[in-house]
């Protein structure tokens, strides 16, 4: 009986601790235990079933509860464990009356055996109870592991969705930033050949207004000129006194040169004026394919003669570095030649200027002017760099040399009309951007870029 | 021979340039300038003084009637014995000019005019 009991306690207590965190800790215990039980029962059978032998059963089944119950791993079966007691106490009782009141104990044997029964009966009830209940917490308990595995593969796709959906507003929001800026970069440009364009009609607007009266300026003052040859002439006729007569020429000779004059700063005006016009009149006439790297070579090689021709001492590198791919494109030969020829000019002028600047402070070192072309055809673009390495501009300048009249040059010297007119030759009629880029001091370098239809 | 020439233009100054570049030519009796400060003013001219005006020189651009529209009216009302009709304009561009050759005018100059030129082609009529 004891040993039923023993094994049994044992193999229910395994079983629970089975299905706890505590499994694999305990797994050895109960392997001794086992392993006690088997050798305490072989003892009882070897050494003949002595009285005295229930003693150490009911010892050792008090300190396996005793054990249980003081061991924080075993709380959930110490309840069960306990029914072990009232088998216990009565299984002592027997062997106590049995020992020293033999006689007592043998004429109510019955009863004793009868509350042994019952007592060993009682633990198998609670344990065959508690066994009962263990099932249905390891159902629950499984059946909560089932859910928590639910939740969390449920917790795992959402996450993976969120993630998902983080990714995609993330890169919307990055396209909107993109496209946001785009837009700002279309706005400004908008505005900046918007006002260009603007300011191209007013100048061309004032240039007519001017030419008007201009002319008659010019008019009056050539048939003046004439006149004062006719009234030379008339005088010639009278006999008035030579003395007189010279001196009366002398009066028409100063007025006629003064009407020179008026003429020779009237026809300075007009070609301003003519400048100016040359804005409206950027988009008139026809495209026609053209040899682009042929054309700006030709400007290069005029601009440069032309400056030769005013300053004996000036002298710069010409580089050019052509695509031979572009072939002919589509352009108005004349409009874009003068772009070339402003752009050069302006180039050859800052290296001039650097040049002379340089040689007043006495530092010219080894300064070799350069003035270079570079052309590239590329995916349906036509790219044109005019640099050099002259005088470059501060920022304040570069802000402004697209407008006419901006000029930095000496009064006379430029109109400040060539590059507002390049930049209307270039975005309106050509369709294409052009660009600055420059180090004060240093470089200049603008940028061409023409659509290819 | 004296040749009439009706100068129009809306510019008053126009009256003495050209009195003063064509002195010689006046005094010679060779020209005889008149001038008309609108396109109404120059029919109004003509009208008085029919078949006399052997060259127009018109303006184009002028307030009320322009010299395009001039130049139709003198077409139509004067399709016999017509004068010759020059336009001067500060508007040199071709579709200007092919507008006023497809009128009828005879020759077109652009301001500003240059003198020699205007008095060669005078003097070749």
């Amino acid at each position: 009986m004891h040993f039923i009991v023993a094994f049994f306690l044992v193999q229910y207590a395994h079983s629970v601790m089975k299905h706890t965190d505590h499994a694999s800790k305990w797994d050895n215990f109960f392997k001794y235990a086992r392993i006690v039980i088997f050798s305490l029962i072989a003892t009882y059978y070897i050494a003949n079933s002595p009285d005295w032998f229930g003693w150490i059963w009911n010892l050792g089944l008090l300190g396996l509860v005793r054990f249980f119950n003081q061991n924080d791993d075993f709380k959930s079966i110490r309840s069960t464990t306990q029914s072990v007691l009232p088998f216990v106490g009565i299984s002592m009782v027997n062997d106590f009356f049995e020992q020293v009141f033999p006689k007592f104990f043998h004429s109510y044997e019955q009863f004793f055996q009868i509350a042994l029964s019952f007592a060993f009966i009682f633990c198998f009830v609670i344990w065959f109870y508690a066994r009962k209940q263990q099932k249905v917490l390891t159902q629950e308990r499984e059946e909560r592991l089932r859910e928590e595995q639910i939740a969390k593969e449920t917790k795992l796709s959402l996450e993976y969705l969120v993630a998902e959906r983080t990714q995609e507003l993330t890169q919307q929001k990055e396209e909107l930033q993109k496209a946001i800026e785009e837009l700002k970069a279309t706005q400004n440009q908008l505005i900046q050949s918007e006002k260009m364009a603007s300011l191209g009609e007013l100048t061309a607007g004032i240039a007519h207004e001017i030419q008007n009266p201009l002319n008659f300026v010019n008019n009056f003052s050539e048939v003046s000129v004439e006149l004062c040859q006719e009234l030379e002439e008339e005088i010639d006729k009278t006999g008035i006194d030579d003395n007189d007569k010279d001196y009366i020429k002398g009066i028409i000779s100063d007025l006629s040169q003064n009407q020179q004059k008026i003429t020779h700063h009237g026809k300075r005006a007009d070609s301003i004026v003519k400048g100016m016009l040359q804005h409206s009149r950027a988009s008139s006439g026809e495209k026609e394919p053209v040899e682009v790297n042929a054309l700006a070579d030709e400007y290069m090689r005029l601009a440069y003669h032309g400056l030769r021709a005013k300053d004996k001492e000036f002298n710069a590198a010409l580089v050019t570095d052509f695509d031979a791919t572009i072939g002919t494109v589509n352009v108005l030969p004349q409009d874009l030649g003068r772009v070339f020829l402003n752009l050069f000019t302006n180039a050859f002028y800052a290296v001039a200027e650097k040049k002379r600047k340089l040689t007043e402070a006495g530092q010219l070192g080894d300064y070799k002017p350069e003035v270079k072309i570079s052309t590239k055809k590329f995916d349906n673009k036509l790219y044109i760099r005019v640099s050099d390495n002259g005088t470059g501009m501060p920022e304040h300048v570069k802000a402004k040399i697209f407008q006419p009249f901006f000029t930095t040059k000496p009064t006379g010297q430029g109109t400040g009309l060539g590059l507002s007119m390049s930049y209307d030759i270039i975005t309106n009629g050509h369709g294409g951007v052009l660009e600055v880029d420059t180090v004060e001091g240093e470089k200049t370098e603008f940028r061409i870029t023409i659509p290819i239809a | 021979m004296d040749m009439k020439i009706l100068v129009v233009d809306d510019e008053e100054d126009v009256k003495s340039l050209f009195e003063q570049k064509f002195r010689r030519e006046i005094r010679g009796g060779q020209f005889e300038f008149s001038f008309a400060f609108s396109g109404e003013e120059a029919l109004e001219f003509m009208q008085n003084h029919p078949s006399e005006v052997v060259m127009i020189l018109s303006d184009i651009n002028m307030p009320g009637m322009s010299g395009i529209e001039l130049l139709k009216k003198i077409r139509a009302d004067h399709p016999s014995a017509p004068p010759q009709v020059m336009m001067i304009t500060a508007y040199g561009d071709a579709a200007n000019h092919d507008q006023a050759m497809q009128l009828g005018a005879d020759d077109f100059l652009t301001k500003p005019v240059n003198f020699n030129e205007l008095k060669e082609k005078l003097l070749l009529l």
